[in-house]
Parts: C-alpha cells; sequence; structure tokens
C-alpha cells in the first residue's frame, strides 16, 4: 500500500527516490540511537512504563505501538494539505484515536487475557506524545512513504527500550525471560525490580550510558 | 468516610506519577522551576476534576448497554469520545482562565493547551470506567488524583531547583537525575501503602 503511495505522490518525470536510499535509512536507524523518543526527545514516557514488568507485555505493547505511530504518520502526510491549521490538532488526535481504537478491539479479539492486563495502557496510546510528536514535528510536512518509515523508526525505538526495560526487570524480578525460568531456583527474586520506581532507575541509567558513550547528547544547562 | 479513604488513595498511594506513570510528559518538561510547575498543577487538578465527572455522564448515559438512552452497546467509541471531552474541556477551561483571570493565563502560557495531551487526564477517565466509581466518587476521583499530580511536580521541581548546585556527573545532569529522583520519590510515596481512616 505504501508503495503506491510512494508512486502517487511522485510524478513520473520527476526522479524517483530510491524506496531504501541513504536518507530513507536514517529516518529509520535514527531514532533507535541518537534520536531515540524515550532518551533523547523524552516523549511518550507516560503510558507504558507500567507494561513493562514482563517482557512479553512490552512486546505486545511495542508493536502495537510502532502500528499506531506508523499508520498515523502515513495517514496524516497524505491528508496533510487539505488539514486546516487550525483545527489540525482534533484532526490529529481523531486519526489517532481512531487507530487506537482498531488496536484495541484488534488485541480484544485475538488475545483477551493480554487486554485484560494491559488495560487502560492500550487507551493512553492516544496521549503518547511520542505519536503527536512526530505528527507535528515530521509528518505535516513530509511525504506519506519517510513519514511511514520516520513512524516506523519511532514506533521501533520507542519499543526497543520498552523491551530492554522488561528484560531488566523480569530477570532480576523474578529469575525469568519472557515466562520461562532461568535463573536456578535458589535464586530469589528481587522485589524492587518488580516495583514501577525500578523502570525509572533503568531508563535514568540507560541515559547515563548513552551519554556517557555519545557526548553530544550532554544536557550543558 | 469512604470518599475520604479513595480521596487519599488517589492522591498518595495511587499516585499518578510515583505509581502510575502518568502525565510524564509534561511532568518531565515542565519541572524546572516551582512556578511553572505550581501553575501547570493547579490546572491538571481544575481539568481531571471536570473532564471524569462529565465523562462518567456520557460513559453511562450514552455508552454502557444497559443504563444507556439508546440502548445500544457503544462502548468501543470510549475513547474517541473522551478524548474528545477532555479537548474541548480544556478549550472551554482556557477561554475561562483567559477572560476572568488574565495574570494566571499570561503565566500558564503554551501548558494550558498541552494538558489535552496529558496522559493522566485521559487515564483518569478511562480508570473511572475501569474501577466502576459511581458519579460522587468518580468527582472525588478526579480531585484527588490531580491533587496527588500536583504534589508531585511541585516536589520534583524545588528537587530539581536545588539539584543545579550539586556535583552530578555530567553524562547524567539534567534528564537521568530527573528519572532517577522520580524513582527514589516513587519509593518513599510507597509509605503511604495501606492507609486507610475507619
Amino acid at each position: 500500500m505504501s508503495e503506491e503511495t510512494q508512486a502517487l505522490e511522485t510524478p513520473a518525470p520527476v526522479q524517483k527516490e530510491a524506496l531504501f536510499s541513504k536518507k530513507n535509512r536514517r529516518l529509520l536507524t535514527d531514532p533507535l540511537d541518537d534520536n531515540n523518543p524515550i532518551t533523547v526527545q523524552v516523549l511518550g514516557v507516560c503510558s507504558a512504563l507500567a507494561v513493562t514488568v514482563a517482557v512479553y507485555n512490552a512486546f505486545v505493547m511495542s508493536i502495537a505501538v510502532v502500528a499506531v505511530t506508523a499508520f498515523a504518520n502515513l495517514i496524516i502526510s497524505l491528508l496533510r494539505h487539505g488539514i486546516p491549521p487550525r483545527i489540525r490538532m482534533i484532526v490529529q488526535l481523531v486519526v489517532i484515536a481512531a487507530l487506537v481504537i482498531l488496536v484495541d478491539q484488534i488485541l480484544k479479539a485475538f488475545n483477551f487475557a493480554m487486554w485484560k492486563e494491559l488495560s487502560v495502557y492500550i487507551g493512553l496510546i492516544i496521549t503518547n506524545c511520542i505519536i503527536m510528536g512526530r505528527l507535528e514535528a515530521y509528518a505535516m510536512a513530509n511525504k506519506p512513504w519517510p513519514s511511514f518509515l520516520d513512524g516506523l523508526g519511532n514506533g521501533v525505538g520507542y519499543g526497543a527500550i520498552l523491551i530492554i526495560v522488561a528484560v531488566f526487570r523480569e530477570f532480576f524480578g523474578k529469575g525469568e525471560l519472557l515466562g520461562n525460568q532461568v535463573l536456578p531456583d535458589a535464586y530469589v527474586g528481587n522485589g524492587l525490580a518488580l516495583l514501577p520506581a525500578s523502570a525509572m532507575f533503568i531508563i535514568g541509567l540507560l541515559i547515563w550510558a548513552q551519554r556517557a558513550r555519545n557526548k553530544k547528547l550532554v544536557d550543558i544547562s | 468516610m469512604d470518599l475520604v479513604n479513595l480521596f487519599l488513595k488517589s492522591a498518595f498511594v495511587e499516585n499518578m506519577i510515583l505509581s502510575l506513570f502518568l502525565g510524564m510528559c509534561s511532568y518531565l518538561a515542565v519541572s524546572k522551576t516551582v512556578k511553572t510547575a505550581f501553575g501547570l498543577g493547579l490546572a491538571v487538578i481544575f481539568v481531571l476534576a471536570i473532564t471524569i465527572p462529565v465523562n462518567w455522564l456520557i460513559q453511562v448515559y450514552f455508552l454502557k448497554p444497559e443504563t444507556s438512552l439508546f440502548g445500544t452497546d457503544l462502548t468501543f467509541l470510549g475513547f474517541i469520545v473522551f478524548i474528545a471531552v477532555i479537548a474541548s474541556m480544556v478549550q472551554l477551561v482556557e477561554m475561562v482562565v483567559e477572560k476572568f483571570f488574565p495574570a494566571l493565563y499570561i503565566s500558564l502560557g503554551i501548558f494550558l493547551p498541552l494538558i489535552t495531551v496529558n496522559c493522566s487526564i485521559l487515564g483518569g477517565s478511562l480508570f473511572m470506567v475501569a474501577r466502576e466509581y459511581d458519579f460522587v466518587e468518580s468527582t472525588v476521583f478526579g480531585l484527588g488524583s490531580g491533587f496527588g499530580w500536583f504534589l508531585a511536580i511541585i516536589a520534583i521541581a524545588a528537587i530539581r531547583e536545588k539539584l543545579r548546585y550539586s556535583n552530578v556527573p555530567a553524562p547524567l545532569r539534567g534528564l537521568g537525575i530527573a528519572f532517577i529522583i522520580t524513582g527514589l520519590m516513587g519509593i518513599a510515596f510507597m509509605s503511604f501503602m495501606g492507609i486507610k481512616l475507619d
């Protein structure tokens, strides 16, 4: 579908850019590290940290967020010339909310137990700032295919952090990974890792590690 | 007494920021000085206390199949209706504040419209549905969780003001240390767990 939209957007005489040109690849890889939505842009921390107790939950949540960011970016980018600037927020919210309802209903139909467990956090994807942030910053001013990649990259960058945090919490909290026991029975679970607060510590330490490696991200103020 | 318990529970035990992680974006972005944090906190209390009861009315009289005026199940529309109510309420609050309290309006600036995408507001409405509160309870819940959010943002803003004078390792400065402090505050707030008035 996205290839069709690309073809629609760029008329034949214009020299066509390769689908995975260097620029487009950067859109996909930048948010994984140098421009990570959580540790660098600090957007979208809200809705998801409570789902990082187990890796599987974090994985499902990440897929939901990737789907919503990618398709919201694509749709808004397709509509971008028709949206009056004064009411763009409301249009964006409606598109996001419709996509989230879709994700919510699909999850409810195919994995009811997981839907129960994630409860309100699926709904909170609507107010996940990263989605609105990417719409405002990228999709409103760019063509559909790059916007789609940008949404995909940011969703994956976001999901990567969620999964890293969840791996730490499940491993140290219960000695398990994806529900399978990996540490011997003698290991006593660390209750601190199961508390919500530990997600904050892990992200704090991740930021520390990332900035120690990449000096240009350091906050000077 | 149940209502007082509910208030304390939503403000301290189940604090929106420190135990549920809702509204982190504006919490991290607007907590550099106590003054702006104070204004934003007040606005959040106000919006939560209005939108949760309004969304309760919509949920019960329009969406829920058993009590709905239409008699059909429209609960799947919940997200889109709630966010629309929140967006319009924030707009309304903005206009009222601009008209009657111009000084406050200027000091809040851009943060007032940003409340629309504050997760704690939509989260409050969704928790209200999930926990099946009645009308009075949902009003108290809105006030309580708004108050808890207010306390948390004031506390971190005050800590971050003092933090300017301490020697934090350079890569941890700013964002990193704010996350770690939030975690520590979350643990401190756990000491409220189990508080109940009889």
